[in-house]
């Protein structure tokens, strides 16, 4: 009878499930990392802790964009690549021409933008599928950088766009981020509840309510004062919960987000109401783009250096991250939040085997089976077959 | 028995969760015979014919089937057509990137150790198919290059490498151009000559007067009864299908009908995968304020192609042009068609009404989102306000407004649904099909909701398949029949029979 109610909690609250896979990984790595010399284990340190957070950032940005482009029923091969050949337009422009750091990061974005608003035409527009649009996208904007480049890593950066991959933010700043966090949340909390009760809609009992803020404000306290006690947030750790919050409320409370959701649950049904189908899915492609050029950034200013093989596999990574955190295949369902729970696991998992030395093939061997056993836990937790 | 039947089904009887979709049913056929099965849509043709195929396999339904005076038992497709009882579908079941060849030996290949001999196929499909007087299909092209009417005879060349000894035609014509129907209909009277026996169902009752010896019609699951064709007319026939008592199960209201608001004039659609064939052959009408406007006539006779053509929603080829208030508009896509005042709900809910894993209030709320939208942030409060007004107002079951719709039954579905177009307060609301797969309490419900619109100066365009639904609600009712426009009929004392013999076209007679 427990495990029934468990199961169907966990289905409910599938982030809490997914924390849990989380919370396994870490005590496993944690356990094999233990050193009985030191008393201390390897893997579970602040040091580790804000290193983890930092693989995972560039990841996370662009399965945050990608969960839109799998809700809406479609796919995006591209963005590796396109990660890859905005980084190294990034570097060009900041190392080779000494453009002014906002020059820079607003070409990127908006080139990032436009080249994804390209395959969302191309997807939606000419009909071609998704598929094979990004395909394409995926050899050509990879030979563009190589081009582009000349084959070389463009180097050095300059400064200021270094601090967007490399920077903390002080112990001060981060506090009030939290302060400020949990202060929206608290408040964002007790106006749902109200308005629900408004309308005499079900809410979840008043302990049931606290315990999940008092859950949460502890996940954020514990999370600002182990990266503090290091050297602070990461600058990408701090966009990428921006990225978190802003995506979350496009996908829960805008009328756009409204529509990729329904776009991928009945594209037909969708159309027949009146919605401009084919604007949304070119403007989540858009998005996509944007995203892989916030990631671009991120990824060149992180090496200090502009690579030509930047951001090679970063599409499947984003990809595996959604379908982890429970995005379904078949479009309509899955979260943000989810797809970055999901690139937390695989950056985990990166992490600790490396930790541990285990061999790189190993290493995708273990993540490739763990991508395949964990979507098919969602499959038997949420209790339909998908076809 | 006294005479030798080819077949005898003998009291069939099969049920879909407690509904009874036959009840009784006989059926016999005599070697070398045509048998045309008549009766209105979902009156139980198509389960009867998939009880005889197998599709229902046997133990899932009583009544027995003796089949060359044995009885026979059979649990899969397999074992029917190895009998000899072929049957051709209303939707043909082609694989259309195979050859013709291929397909009509899927399944029963030529092979030699392994490799298919495509030789020897291709030379038996030729013979098959010159047996059909065909000569012009080229076995080793793929299917998709040839039209309905050609994949129809491919099909029967299927049936005949099977040594078919009984052909099953459900809906054969109504895809096909009338020169292809009359090459099928010389085809069946060679057939019967030959020996072969037959089983025909279809709406258009001449082609069964022309080819079947007798005729059996059912009605809601039940037999009616069977007669030598000398002894009826398609007008008696007609009576049988019909001859349903009306009960007053319509809640008509009165309502002012007050001046045009939409005019279509000559609409003309192409079918989707027949670019010759048009599905809706100029058709003109009219629609007045507050005015409940029906519109009658068989499955694929081009009504779902001209409602869609009205809200932009139909894919390929169209011709025509739509007014509004006297004013020519263009609308190229549903969102036109919206924004110009006309909403639809579609025929098929499944496939292009609900929006399956969403929520049944925001499905209602999608087409008028922006407003509860301040720069494109929901305001939840008010969408919710909205929301719940609405499940009250049209009595929507669901313990939650955020339950995903598909776990709702279908006349809750279909109240979601129609909320959603008429949240938009459209002038002008078509229904395909509205009530189809709701049950009697949703039914009635869906009907004063129609009136209470009317009432308030919406026209209601009504596109259904149920005859005493149309004549229950409607004003005024036109009758497409082969996608021509048959009959425009004041409802008043109109009867089901006038309107069903105007669609099938017997006496076809604009009113």
């Amino acid at each position: 009878m427990t495990g029934i109610l468990f199961r169907k909690f966990l289905s409910e609250n599938k982030i809490v499930a997914l924390l849990i896979v989380v919370a396994l990984i870490w005590a496993l790595f944690g356990y094999l990392t233990y050193n009985t010399d030191t008393g201390v284990s390897g893997f579970l340190t602040a040091r580790n802790f804000s290193n983890l957070l930092r693989q995972m950032a560039i990841t996370g940005m662009l399965a945050a964009a990608m969960v839109f482009v799998i809700v809406a029923g479609e796919i995006d091969l591209s963005v590796g690549s396109l990660l890859g050949l905005l980084g190294g337009i990034a570097a060009i422009l900041d190392a080779v021409y000494g453009w002014p750091l906002a020059g820079t990061i607003a070409f990127v974005l908006l080139a990032g933008a436009a080249l994804g608003l390209m395959n969302g035409w191309l997807t939606s527009y000419l009909g071609i599928p998704s598929f094979i649009v990004t395909l394409g996208g995926q050899l050509a904007f990879r030979g563009a950088v190589l081009g582009l480049t000349g084959g070389i890593t463009i180097a050095p950066v300059s400064p200021g766009l270094k601090y967007i991959g490399q920077g903390y933010l002080p112990g001060w700043l981060g506090n009030g981020c939290a302060i400020l966090l949990f202060a929206v949340l608290l408040f964002m909390a007790i106006r749902t509840r109200r308005k629900r009760l408004l309308h005499n809609l079900k809410v979840p009992t008043p302990v049931m309510e606290a315990a999940k803020l008092l859950g949460t404000g502890l996940l954020i306290l514990g999370f600002v004062l182990v990266l503090n006690s290091y050297q602070g947030i990461p600058v990408p750790v701090l966009l990428l919960l921006f990225v978190l919050a802003v995506f979350t409320v496009i996908a829960k409370g805008t009328v756009f987000g409204r529509y990729i959701y329904a776009a991928g649950s009945n594209s037909e049904a969708t159309r027949l109401s009146g919605v401009n189908v084919n604007l949304v899915k070119m403007s989540v492609f858009g998005l996509m783009g944007l995203m892989a050029a916030l990631a671009g950034l991120t990824t060149t200013a992180r090496l200090a250096a502009g690579t030509p093989s930047a951001g090679f596999g970063g599409e499947l990574d984003a990809i595996a991250s959604c379908f982890i955190g429970g995005t379904s295949m078949r479009g309509g369902v899955g979260s943000v939040i989810g797809a970055l729970v999901g690139a937390l696991i695989m950056a985990s998992l990166d992490n600790g085997m490396s930790m541990l030395g285990v061999d790189t093939f190993w290493q995708q061997i273990i993540k490739g089976i763990i991508l395949v056993i964990a979507v098919y836990l969602d499959i038997i937790s949420s209790g339909v077959k998908r076809l | 028995m006294s005479e030798s039947f080819l077949l005898e089904m003998k009291n069939i009887s099969k049920s879909f969760s407690g509904v009874k979709a036959l009840d009784g049913i006989h059926l016999q056929v005599r070697p070398g015979e045509c048998v045309g099965l008549c009766g209105e849509n979902g009156a139980g043709k198509s389960t009867l014919m998939k009880v005889l195929s197998a599709v229902y396999p046997h133990g899932t339904w009583d009544g027995e089937i003796f089949w060359e005076g044995r009885e026979l038992k059979a649990t899969s497709i397999r074992e029917t057509e190895r009998a000899g009882i072929a049957i051709i579908h209303q939707e043909l079941m082609m694989v259309p990137h195979l050859s013709v060849a291929e397909n009509i030996f899927l399944g029963n290949e030529i092979s030699n150790h392994g490799f298919l001999d495509y030789d020897a196929m291709n030379a038996r499909a030729q013979e098959l198919l010159a047996k059909l007087n065909v000569h012009d299909i080229n076995p080793a092209l793929p299917v998709l290059n040839y039209s309905g009417g050609k994949q129809q005879l491919i099909e029967i060349a299927k049936a005949l490498n099977k040594n078919a000894k009984l052909l099953i035609l459900d809906e054969p014509t109504s895809a096909l151009t009338s020169s292809e129907i009359r090459t099928l209909l010389d085809l069946i009277k060679r057939f019967k000559a030959d020996g072969m026996a037959c089983v025909y169902i279809s709406h258009k009752l001449e082609e069964v007067a022309e080819i079947a010896d007798t005729v059996t019609v059912i009605r809601d699951g039940t037999h009616i009864g069977t007669q030598p064709m000398a002894e009826l007319t398609t007008a008696s026939i007609v009576t049988m299908m019909v001859g349903r008592e009306m009960k007053n199960l319509y809640p008509k209201e009165d309502h002012a009908i007050g001046e045009v608001i939409l005019e279509a004039r000559n609409i003309t659609c192409w079918d989707v995968t027949n670019p010759e064939r048009k599905v809706v052959d100029n058709v003109s009408l009219t629609i007045r304020k507050g005015e409940i406007l029906g519109i009658a006539g068989l499955v694929g006779a081009g009504r779902t192609e001209l409602v869609s053509t009205l809200f932009g929603a139909y894919p390929t080829a169209h011709q025509g042009t739509i007014h509004l208030d006297g004013q020519e508009v263009s609308i190229k896509t549903p969102r036109d068609a919206v924004r110009a005042g006309i909403c639809m709900v579609p025929e098929d809910r499944k496939k292009s009404g609900i929006l399956p894993i969403i929520g049944v209030g925001h499905n209602m709320t999608i087409s008028v989102l922006s407003r509860f939208a301040r720069f494109g942030l929901i305001d939840e409060h008010e969408e919710l306000a909205q929301i719940q007004a609405e499940i009250i107002r049209l009595k929507i079951k669901t313990a939650d407004p955020m339950l995903p719709i598909a776990s709702l039954s279908g006349g809750n579905q279909q109240k979601a649904v129609l909320s959603k177009m008429m949240l938009p307060e459209p002038r002008v609301l078509i229904l395909d099909e509205p009530t189809r797969g709701v049950d009697v309490g949703a039914k009635y419900e869906i009907y004063k909701l129609i009136f209470a619109l009317a009432k308030t100066g919406v026209a209601v365009l009504m596109v259904s398949s149920e005859l005493p639904e149309v004549l229950g609600i409607s004003d005024r009712v036109l009758v497409i029949g082969e996608g021509q426009l048959r009959g425009d009929f004041v409802n008043d004392n109109l009867t089901q029979e006038q309107v069903l013999a105007a669609a099938i076209g017997h006496a076809a007679q604009v009113a």
